[in-house]
């Protein structure tokens, strides 16, 4: 589990996350959803540490993360994996160098073990054999799965991911949700996924966090997300005429 | 001050750096990757530019060196006094900083904007380490190879021009190359070429490291690596020569 406990953070006057407090489960897809520029990715940033955060604090089952140094954070760090909203896999290296990057970098495995792990989680990914290609040669949905793959290298407790589908058709985006929402269970990670694709919070949305101007408004599931009276939510929710009509 | 905050910036992205890696093999691969690349990749501009800068030297010596009283030996004498002191060291060093440090500039500029440098950040690795300390480090120990092959091609490049003009006899240039050579000056070369690199390869990864926005900030960060790391040179060149030559 997750502990978000009041996180503040800002970027010279501008308060983008305000004071949010919120949990996420273990075993579960959490979403956090809103418009773009609400603070998502800054909320996110600031979990996995990349932004300190002004006040508050992040606990990963009860250990505390947000106001520690880089290398004090490393033990949380190796059993977290985060997906880029780009995937942000290395250029200059094969899909198989990139998963064994972590690998590489926080564990002793012999290079069979590495290679066997590799192959494990690509599997998972449903990449088989593709080991040799740069990302460059990847398809959109190729690169997000691969760097879901690098993401699950190390078996991680918690899995981030920041709008894992967008970019992406339809089909394969409905994909790369149902992919992270069996992992998750497969792996009982907990799973944080940012996201503005109302497919995938009726879909894969099992705790939702409504972020709106740098706030929480709302957290619910997907099942309660459709009769909410909250006006922010609605405006959000019901924005697109297929959401519209799944409502009448 | 803008500069103070950069300098200060630079200063502890370089504290960051040059820092002992975490995984000895991992450094050693990327060393190797990065010799290939800011190296071995460059050997042939710098083949073709020193080849051919000798053999001007040569011609240009030869038609200003144009009296009786002077013995042609002096040609090939003045031709790798200039390289080793000066072209080689100096004029090559800034043709990699346009070179080389582009590149650096321009890749880890592009890894800043596509959350790379992030995803580094999230796996616990410290990314200047990473990301910079093996390309000082390669460009420290292949420019001094780089720019012995330089002197050694520019006067190469010299007597091929002077034998097939015929302005300067080949046994004349060969006893020229071969006069009162003081070792010294290629120990000055090389400490030149070693601070060169340095300069090169912080700042232009100082430059990509720091990059905040799009493409075209990347562009603008790759154009500021190679102006400010040319103008450093230069700067430094003066140092240097009037600390080592006299």
């Amino acid at each position: 589990m997750i502990e978000v406990k009041n996180i503040s953070k800002s970027f010279g006057d501008q308060l983008i996350v305000d004071n949010v407090s919120t949990t996420f489960e273990e075993g579960k897809t959490n979403l956090i959803i809103g418009q773009s520029g609400s603070g998502k990715t800054v909320l996110m940033k600031c979990c996995i540490g990349l932004y300190d955060v002004d006040s508050g604090e992040v606990d990963f089952h009860g250990r505390q993360f947000s106001n520690l140094s880089d290398k004090k954070r490393k033990n949380i760090r190796k059993e977290m994996g985060v997906l880029f909203q780009g995937g942000a896999l290395f250029d200059s290296l094969t899909v198989e160098e990139n998963i064994m990057f972590p690998l590489n970098m926080f564990t002793n495995m012999k290079p069979k073990e590495k290679l066997e792990r590799v192959n494990f989680v690509l599997e998972n990914v449903n990449l088989s054999g593709t080991n040799s290609k740069f990302p460059a040669e990847l398809s959109g949905g190729m690169v997000k799965r691969v760097a879901i793959a690098r993401a699950l290298s190390l078996m991680p407790k918690y899995l981030f991911a920041d709008e894992p589908n967008s970019g992406l058709d339809p089909k394969t985006a409905e994909r790369i949700d149902e992919l992270l929402s069996s992992l998750t269970k497969k792996f009982n990670m907990t799973t944080v996924i940012n996201t503005h694709d109302m497919n995938s919070v009726l879909q894969i949305g099992e705790k939702i966090c409504f972020i709106n101007q740098g706030k929480l408004c709302w957290e619910g599931t997907k099942e309660t997300i459709l009769k909410t009276k909250n006006k922010e939510l609605n405006d959000f929710v019901f924005a697109t005429e297929l959401t519209r009509r799944i409502k009448h | 001050m803008k500069i103070l905050y950069q300098i200060g910036e630079y200063v502890i992205i370089m504290f960051q750096a040059l820092k002992r890696p975490d995984k000895g093999f991992v450094f050693r691969r990327q060393l190797l990757y990065d010799f290939k690349r800011l190296g071995v990749d460059s050997i042939s501009i710098i083949s073709i530019i020193s080849l051919f800068t000798g053999a001007i030297i040569a011609i240009q010596m030869a038609y200003n060196i144009d009296s009786p009283f002077i013995a042609k030996s002096i040609i090939g004498f003045s031709t790798r006094q200039m390289l080793v002191l000066e072209i080689s060291p100096t004029i090559i060093c800034l043709i990699l900083a346009g070179k080389v440090g582009s590149r650096i500039a321009s890749e880890i500029g592009t890894m800043r904007i596509t959350e790379q440098i992030d995803a580094l950040r999230v796996m616990g690795v410290n990314p200047p380490n990473y990301l910079i300390l093996p390309k000082i480090v390669a460009a420290m120990i292949y420019f001094p190879v780089l720019i012995v092959f330089s002197i050694f091609l520019g006067i190469l490049g010299g007597w091929i021009m002077g034998s097939i003009t015929g302005l300067i006899p080949s046994a004349d240039y060969i006893l020229g190359i071969r006069s009162w050579f003081d070792p010294f000056t290629l120990t000055y070369a090389m400490i030149k070429t070693v601070v060169f690199a340095f300069i090169i390869t912080s700042v232009s990864a100082y430059k990509g490291y720091t990059v905040k926005g799009g493409s075209v900030e990347v562009g603008q960060a790759s154009t500021e690596a190679i102006v400010v790391s040319s103008i450093l040179i230069i700067f430094s060149d003066l140092i240097l020569t009037q600390l080592l030559l006299t």
